[in-house]
Order: structure tokens, then C-alpha cells, then sequence
């Protein structure tokens, strides 16, 4: 192991398995004064971008006819927890054509999962 | 003390903070290093220790420096440099062990490397100059310009920025807060980059200009009323 895997392994967190497509709740610490709450920020995730600690996820959904996306790091303490709720069958890594695609024509296929 | 230590760049990573706050790190595979001579007042005119960077394989060295490092009993190191003793340290002898247990976390360093080579370059990219713009009729791109007036001087003066090679130069990198030290696996975390790709021989020393660091001053309680 080289050294800055070594320096890495101890920052990653268990993560549940994500793909492209997937739909996810995403457990966001909120800090509020002295306070901290737990937000859920529900969405598709429409890319993965991998590398060690450095990965990022990236969920979008659409809020009051609104898009919002956000970037998540995936290891990020300030996230407590990812739900993956739903699959969907897609076609690519990454889905950033359903940037231009709302209401009937954003929606995807279900896909069980095992 | 020994104020520094002879590393190895590996590469970049990034930490997170408690807060979740992404922080910059360069991991340095740094010492452990030996003592091969040390200089003094009465000898060299300046004080200061010269180190070895003790790597896995042994260096084949030619006579004169094999007599260097026997005089000192440590194994032969190919990459030497010197750095200074804090003052009024006394007792550091050839041989000695320095790892990098001489720096703690929050500390302030500085790192001095020898930055990438980048060639021949011009001079937008060696000295950022604007440069001209690429369309409308514009026949003054990436050029330097003026480079002085005519009869008088009647020459260039000296350190015109020009054209030129960049790069592969000694530069320090001051003030880098260390995020990590790891004395079992002689690494060092230090936030933000360092000079020179991976594998590249940096020193990294005790800041010489540190900022005093930051407390929360509390106000005095100021009382009112009669005394």
C-alpha cells in the first residue's frame, strides 16, 4: 500500500453501493447555531465521480418546478447516512441530459434490485 | 535541535476537518535522517547540521565521500543537505537520528524544492503578461512588446522580463500548517502544495517567519459604579 492510500483509508466511510440513475436520500448534517439537525436532500444521483477520498457523488432533483443539484463529497463526516431508495435502468455514467428533460419525459424505468 | 528534515514529495490528497471542511494535503514521505557532519563557528563560520536522507538501498560512493560518511559512522546517503540548529542547542553529534517527531501537528513549515521543469516558455505564461487579442484584425498576440526606448539608454536594462526558461528552480513554500505527523510511517501532512513532482527531495524546516498564532482574546470585565 503506498502511503497516500494509507493516509486515505483511515478518512473513508462505508458507503452504500451507488450507480448512476439510483435514487437516494442523502442524511445532511445541518449545524445551526450550537445545534446540529439532520436534513434529507432526496434525489437522482446523475454522476459518480470516483478517486479515493476525493469522490464525489452528484444528486439532482427538482424543488417547486425548480432543478437543484448537489454536489456531495462521499466520505464528507457531514454527511451521516445515504439511502438508496429506488434503481433505475440508464443508459450512461453520467446523466446530465436530464438537465434539459421535466415532468413525464425525466421519468425512468424501475429496475429491481437483488 | 535539528530545525529540518530531508522528505520525498508522494502526492496529493485532501482531509476533511471534523466540520466536514475539505483541506488541501501534500503527503510527505519525510527522514528518517542521520547526522553526517556537523559545522560550526570554528570550523565553517556558521553554524549548522548536514543530513542524509536514509532511503532502503545503499549508495555506492567514491572515496572521498565514503571517507565523509565513515568519519561520521552512518551509512553512505545520496541526498545530502544542510540545515540549521536552533540556538543554543547543544549536543547534537554525527550520527545522530532525526525523524519527523521534531515537528507536531499545527506546526508552521516551510518546504523548499526544486519546482517542475516547464522549458523554454514566452512570456505570458513565464511572467503572466496579458497579451494581445486573437481576432479582429489583431497582429499582436503572445509577443512581449517594448522591451525599452530607443537612443536613450541605447540598451536593455538589466532583469527585462523576457522569454525564457521556467522552472526546475529552488522555491520555498512558507507558512504551510502541518495537518498530520506520522512517526511510525515517517509521514508528514502539510496543507497545501509543495514545489517539484512526485518523488522529488524537498527540506522541510521550522518556518523562520511564522505568524504568531491566533487566540481569542477575551475582554476585561470593566466595572461600573462606585469605588
Amino acid at each position: 500500500m503506498n502511503a497516500i492510500e494509507l493516509v486515505e483509508k483511515a478518512q473513508t466511510v462505508e458507503r452504500p453501493e451507488m450507480k448512476s440513475g439510483d435514487t437516494v436520500k442523502v442524511h445532511v448534517k445541518v449545524r445551526e447555531g450550537d445545534k446540529e439537525r439532520i436534513q434529507i436532500f432526496e434525489g437522482i444521483v446523475i454522476g459518480l465521480h470516483r478517486g479515493g477520498t476525493r469522490a464525489t457523488f452528484t444528486v439532482r432533483k427538482v424543488s417547486f418546478g425548480q432543478g437543484v443539484e448537489r454536489i456531495f463529497p462521499l466520505h464528507s463526516p457531514t454527511i451521516a447516512k445515504v439511502e438508496v431508495v429506488r434503481s433505475a435502468r440508464v443508459r450512461r455514467a453520467k446523466l446530465y441530459y436530464l438537465r434539459e428533460l421535466r415532468g413525464k419525459a425525466a421519468r425512468m424505468k424501475e429496475v429491481r434490485r437483488a | 535541535m535539528v530545525t529540518g528534515l530531508i522528505g520525498r514529495k508522494v502526492g496529493m490528497t485532501q482531509l476533511f476537518t471534523a466540520e466536514g471542511v475539505v483541506q488541501p494535503a501534500t503527503v510527505l514521505k519525510a527522514g528518517p535522517c542521520v547526522v553526517a557532519q556537523i559545522k560550526t563557528v570554528e570550523g565553517e563560520g556558521y553554524q549548522a547540521v548536514q543530513l542524509g536522507l536514509v532511503e532502503g538501498r545503499a549508495t555506492k560512493e567514491n572515496k572521498p565521500s565514503q571517507g565523509h560518511f565513515k568519519k561520521a559512522g552512518v551509512p553512505a546517503t545520496r541526498v545530502r543537505r544542510e540545515v540549521t540548529v536552533a540556538a543554543g542547542a547543544e549536543g547534537v553529534k554525527p550520527g545522530d537520528q532525526v525523524n519527523v517527531s521534531i515537528f507536531a501537528d499545527g506546526d508552521r513549515v516551510d518546504v523548499i524544492g526544486t519546482s517542475r521543469g516547464k522549458g523554454f516558455q514566452g512570456v505570458v505564461k513565464r511572467h503572466h503578461f496579458a497579451g494581445g487579442r486573437a481576432t479582429h484584425g489583431s497582429m499582436f498576440h503572445r509577443a512581449p512588446g517594448s522591451i525599452g526606448a530607443s537612443s536613450f539608454p541605447s540598451r536593455v536594462v538589466r532583469g527585462m522580463r523576457m522569454a525564457g526558461h521556467m522552472g526546475d528552480a529552488r522555491v520555498t513554500v512558507r507558512n504551510l500548517r502541518v495537518l498530520r505527523v506520522d512517526a511510525e510511517n515517517n509521514l508528514l501532512l502539510v496543507c497545501g502544495a509543495v514545489p517539484g513532482g512526485p518523488n522529488a527531495v524537498v527540506v522541510i524546516r521550522k518556518a523562520v517567519a511564522a505568524k504568531p498564532v491566533r487566540v481569542a482574546q477575551v475582554e476585561p470585565v470593566k466595572k461600573k459604579g462606585k469605588k
